[in-house]
């Protein structure tokens, strides 16, 4: 992992502008970091992305201070770090701040919750665009497992509610027996190499 | 002294908030309304609602808002960095392990469980925003008769753009909220 510290200002400028428009939970903000970082920019491979969201999701703290966190290191280490989160909660800061001194004319105008309501529809589109590409990257690998966790998943998060950090959890579990199964053919499948090759002599 | 105060509860709320914005609001409701008493719990329900109209994490949103409110600009800095400094801390530790072992073999068949999932919960966020833009509600207040025409039709166009023409995703969430308050002002339902 090189560090390229030329990348520092674009990193903040991405961040800031990703951060100023991200209406919405933490998911909204990785699917366009994701359009950004791995579409965009080419920085950050896409199975990356995907790794980088299952471990914020899975620590403690706001998920777009995380990811740019973990964005920021890759691109140019701590001082990555540091420049990425300045990026992501410098808007909200300030948008905050004026906000809570002119609260109730921005509670009440009508043009500013028809803007943000149908913004909505905008952002579902964005996110509905990464998914496309992001599902049909999982039904490539041709694995069935992986496709019935994804459906499996789905379902479970958003028909039933369970919770992000339990869904990480439980396909954690399952890539670890996964894990066990793939190490234990590979010993298996030496073992009989080896006793085949002794059969021979 | 209220500004040490400050710090050491956005830092506990920083600490537990695991698994998402919504996670934080009961935390900063306990640590803010109820231990410290530094607002009200109508001024607490401000402060949700304009954390969720504007953009940024919920609880940046909250510790600017608790900030100013309470104590100023000062505030509003020391709130912030106590709830950034736990994932801060704990994110540059993962990052650190991530990227020395994600290519060893074990590892990435293990990462390779987690993407589905992602995907998933990706989705799921995305179905959610949708439905909330469509029907103005979430799954089970749902009536299919309450469909808001003007938000499907920027949806798909939007969609069909982003697919054709990889137009970037800040041009369309703002191009979606100019379009689509010029129609509903055009159509006299502002």
């Amino acid at each position: 992992m090189k560090k390229d510290y030329s990348k520092l200002w674009v990193l903040f400028k991405s961040m800031f502008v990703l951060s100023a428009c991200t209406f919405g939970g933490g998911f909204v903000i990785v699917s366009l970091m994701k359009k950004k970082y791995v579409e965009e920019l080419k920085w950050l491979e896409e199975d990356e992305m995907l790794d980088v969201t299952a471990i914020t999701q899975s620590a403690p703290g706001p998920l777009p201070v995380n990811a740019s966190v973990i964005i920021g290191y890759r691109i140019a280490g701590v001082a990555g770090s540091l420049t990425a989160i300045l990026g992501t909660i410098l808007p909200p800061m300030v948008i905050i701040s004026v906000i809570s001194l002119f609260y109730e004319q921005f509670r009440t105008n009508p043009y500013i919750a028809t803007a943000l309501q149908v913004m909505r529809a905008g952002v579902a589109a964005v996110i509905f665009d990464v998914v496309i590409n992001l599902a049909g990257n999982v039904v490539r690998t041709g694995r069935l497992l992986y496709m019935t966790m994804m459906i499996v998943a789905f379902v479970a998060t958003y028909l039933f509610g369970v919770s992000a950090m339990l869904i990480i959890f439980v396909c954690l579990g399952i890539g670890l027996a996964d894990l066990y199964f793939v190490l234990k053919k590979n010993r298996t499948d030496a073992a009989s190499k080896a006793s085949k090759k002794k059969g021979r002599v | 002294m209220l500004l040490v105060k400050l710090f050491f509860a956005f830092l506990w709320v920083g600490l537990f908030s695991v698994g998402g914005g919504y996670a934080a609001i009961p935390l900063i409701q306990d640590q803010i309304v109820n231990i410290h008493k530094l607002m009200t719990m109508e001024e607490f329900s401000d402060l949700v609602t304009v954390a969720e109209m504007t953009p940024g994490p919920i609880s940046i949103n909250s510790a600017t808002f608790v900030g100013m409110r309470t104590s100023g600009l000062y505030g509003v800095l020391l709130c912030t960095i106590g709830c950034i400094i736990p994932s801060f801390c704990i994110c540059l530790t993962l990052a650190y392990f991530y990227y020395k072992y994600r290519t060893v073999g074990g590892v990435q068949v293990v990462l390779g469980a987690l993407r589905p999932a992602v995907v998933a919960l990706i989705a799921s966020a995305g179905a959610s925003i949708l439905m909330l833009g469509l029907f103005q509600a979430e799954l089970p207040d749902i009536v299919p008769s309450n469909i808001r025409i003007v938000e499907l039709g920027i949806f798909i166009v939007a969609l069909v753009i982003l697919r054709k023409y990889k137009a970037s995703a800040i041009t369309i969430i703002f191009g979606s909220g100019v379009v689509g308050t010029l129609v509903y002002g055009l159509m006299g339902a502002i």
